[in-house]
């Protein structure tokens, strides 16, 4: 049955929009009941919640859900909103899918929405003692001054019921009762891969219960972009993920590209797929350098280090940059390739494939990394789903969640590659499917560069870009998991609203079941596992 | 006793920039007389406290990930006596701030900075730390960390090469030679107020 018609012998008033992706527009009183019907649909269950977009439309705030299927891979999204600006209540989906908890958490903190029903209404982000909601579009800039007093953390978190006469009644939740241990991990702590910080409640040496606190590099990206023109947004996708730099440039191309009508020559297609490979590559080395290194070995380190400067030479050679590269541009890429590009690929790859296995000589079958990492920290196939924990990490379940295979884009539908899964759900697993997936990069390269086609790498743009009004949404497979673009254009030169989808954020929202009943030396080898890049879940 | 001057191994004085600022100190370090056996000392401790600097990282995003490159073999800063670097500030010698801060890590970055023991130095790493670089028009970004703690040396980049931060950890070292130990750096810790 069509999915239109599925939606509207629930909700007969349910409106259809086709502007870019089709959105089904349903009142928020039925939002729960068709959420939890395409949840639970015996042909083709939506049990993946990609993002929950908040928004701020004028009149009205409320929120997109954007659904996928992991069978068939379908994809909608639900809109649903409410005229009351001053106390915004929506029902709560959290029941249906876990990810929503933290997801409604985003959208509360920067709308004010309160998701009724949903356990864990704190602000996400920005401090507690944050005054107002940044992403509304009548918020006041400067009305938060910088405040150097030190933020006190509740132990509580609010949940919103509503009582049968349309009142409202708040009840509090324990986080931490007074007689927890609680450790406080980071948010500078060399392990946590940035400024993240977990508030850890232990038993003993037993972790309790992790509650990951974020927003230490939160930059207000997505309201930065409101302000921006489409090609000055650019340059802030590659300082989200910085491992994943090319691929959520890629993205946000992709997005702008399929929502003006710019038609992008092979040339710069095949460029912009070795390039994503290569970083992937970089990264993945990155992960093994710094898993080991959290671990505490620090001879592999070096290991990963000098095969990634070696791809950091050839994205230097190209784009200009070494980490950061600034490369893919609307309409193309922004230089041609260096005329060693070629060969220098060549080169690693013969080298890479002659060297992987010091990698594992030293890591892999060592005794100490095995038992510490087999076994340890299983997530579920179930829980991946649930928790959205996309790329590697959910790959590492048993979950088949590669874009590439899925939404292919670019020239991954034209060449040969298999999708690593493995199905233990442990640290092993994750690590084991970075590793492979090195593997499986190189072998997508070597399919690709010889046969480059000559022409042209940019479509010259106009400096001003319009986009016809609609949503429009891209995904790609970046280093650690599904890295989406959410684009609401109302017909402007810059966008009315450019979200993210963080590929961390799930991770760090699943470390708290993962590491439950796990030795907190543990913790720091999940964390690693998982391969979070903090900037990139506070934007 | 002659003019005190900041030597680096294998860079010529000429080739930094900058150096006025460092002749500037060099008077103001003549300027009251030297004592030799003080200025001797000073000039000993100077050099074993230039080339042994333990930093201590607070490193939020991409620019980190560029200083990780420098503890790695290519770049290797063993060479230049910084290779220890702490992740507690009670430990440390010089704070480099690597990534943007934001309005939320502000208050711990203070406190972090407080708890580093006299003589501390501050490297401000990349564009966010000097001025909010491309975040600057944020809500929730601090434009420029010199606004909250004092910074010695300000490395540009967003993120800087492994050679933009030698040189400005060079620069660094270049400052450390030219303070007075005894009755300056060692005597700048505020004593402890008894109640």
């Amino acid at each position: 049955m069509d999915i239109k018609n599925k939606i509207s012998n629930i909700v007969p008033n349910a409106e259809f929009k086709e502007q870019g992706d089709l959105i089904a527009v349903v009142p928020a009183d039925s939002l729960h009941k068709v959420a939890e019907a395409l949840r639970y649909d015996k042909e083709d269950a939506m049990d993946y919640l990609r993002e929950i977009v908040g928004m701020d439309w004028g009149e009205t705030l409320g929120a997109l859900y954007y659904l996928e299927s992991t069978t068939s891979h379908n994809r909608i999204v639900l809109r649903t909103e409410t005229s009351d600006r001053e106390n915004p209540m929506l029902p709560s989906v959290s029941d249906l899918w876990k990810t929503a908890i933290i997801k409604e958490r985003e959208a509360f903190d920067f709308f004010g929405i309160k998701f009724i029903g949903n356990p864990d209404m704190r602000r996400l982000f920005l401090r507690e003692d944050w005054v107002g909601f940044p992403m509304r579009k009548d918020y006041d800039l400067k009305s938060n001054e910088l405040n150097m007093s030190n933020e006190v953390n509740a132990d509580t978190t609010e949940e919103y019921s509503l009582n049968p006469d349309g009142t409202l009644s708040c009840k509090h939740n324990v986080v931490f009762n007074p007689e927890d241990f609680v450790v406080n991990i980071g948010p500078q702590h060399p392990s946590t891969h940035g400024a993240l910080r977990l508030r850890t409640a232990l038993d003993g040496e037993t972790v309790k219960k992790v509650d990951p606190v974020c927003g230490y590099i939160h930059r207000g990206i997505e309201k930065m972009n409101e302000s921006l023109t489409y090609p000055q947004t650019l340059a802030l996708t590659d300082r989200l993920d910085y491992l994943s730099a090319h691929q959520s440039r890629h993205a946000l191309c992709m997005c702008i590209e399929k929502a003006a009508g710019i038609e992008i020559s092979e040339r710069a297609q095949y460029i912009r797929t070795i390039m994503d490979e290569l970083q992937r590559i970089d990264s993945h080395l990155l992960f093994y350098s710094c898993l080991v290194l959290d671990m505490g070995g620090f001879t592999p380190f070096f290991y990963g280090f000098r095969e990634r400067e070696m791809v950091l030479d050839i994205f230097e050679e190209t784009t200009g940059g070494r980490l950061i590269q600034n490369y893919n541009m609307i309409g193309g890429v922004q230089a041609d390739l260096h005329p060693d590009f070629q060969k220098k690929v060549k080169e690693f790859i013969k080298h890479m494939r002659g060297i992987i296995h010091e990698y594992h000589e030293i890591f892999t079958g060592n005794v100490i990394a095995t038992t510490r990492l087999k076994g340890v920290g299983v997530l579920s196939r179930e829980d991946a789903i649930s928790y959205a924990t996309t790329g590697g990490t959910g790959r590492a379940s048993g979950w088949s969640n590669d874009v590439r295979k899925h939404h292919p884009y670019a020239m991954y539908d034209k060449v040969d590659f298999k999708e690593i899964v493995y199905t233990e759900g442990d640290s092993f697993a994750r690590y084991m499917v970075r590793m492979d997936e090195i593997m499986e990069s190189m072998h997508i390269i070597e399919q690709l560069i010889d046969n480059i086609p000559e022409g042209e790498y940019r479509v010259k743009t106009k400096p001003i870009i319009r986009i016809p009004e609609g949503n429009y949404s891209a995904s790609v497979e970046s280093s650690r998991g599904e890295f989406g673009v959410f684009l609401e254009s109302h017909g402007d030169k810059s966008p009315y609203r450019l979200h993210y989808r963080s590929t961390g954020l799930p991770l760090v929202h699943a470390l708290d079941s993962v590491c439950r009943g796990e030795k907190l030396a543990d913790l720091i080898a999940i964390g690693a596992s998982m391969d979070f890049v903090i900037p990139d879940i506070d934007r | 006793m002659g003019m005190r001057e900041p030597k680096i191994r294998s860079m010529k004085y000429e080739e930094f920039k900058n150096n006025d600022y460092l002749e500037e100190m060099v008077k103001e370090l003549n300027a009251n007389g030297t004592n030799v056996v003080v200025t001797t000392a000073d000039q000993l401790i100077d050099w074993g406290r230039s080339n042994s600097i333990w930093s201590f990282l607070l490193g939020t995003s991409c620019c980190a990930i560029e200083f990780m490159t420098l503890g790695a073999a290519r770049y290797d800063m063993a060479r230049f006596g910084f290779e220890v670097t702490r992740n507690s500030p009670r430990q440390a010698d010089v704070m480099l701030v690597l990534g943007t801060i934001t309005n939320k890590m502000a208050p711990l970055m203070k406190r972090l900075y407080d708890q580093i023991a006299e003589p501390k130095y501050v490297v401000a790493v990349g564009g966010c730390t000097i001025s909010g670089g491309p975040f600057r028009k944020s809500y929730h970004v601090v434009n420029g960390i010199d606004k909250i703690i004092p910074v010695d040396v300000y490395i540009p980049g967003c993120p800087p090469r492994p050679e933009a931060f030698y040189y400005g950890l060079m620069q660094l070292q270049r400052k450390i030679k030219l303070e007075n130990f005894f009755g300056g750096v060692n005597r700048k810790q505020p004593k402890p107020v008894e109640e």
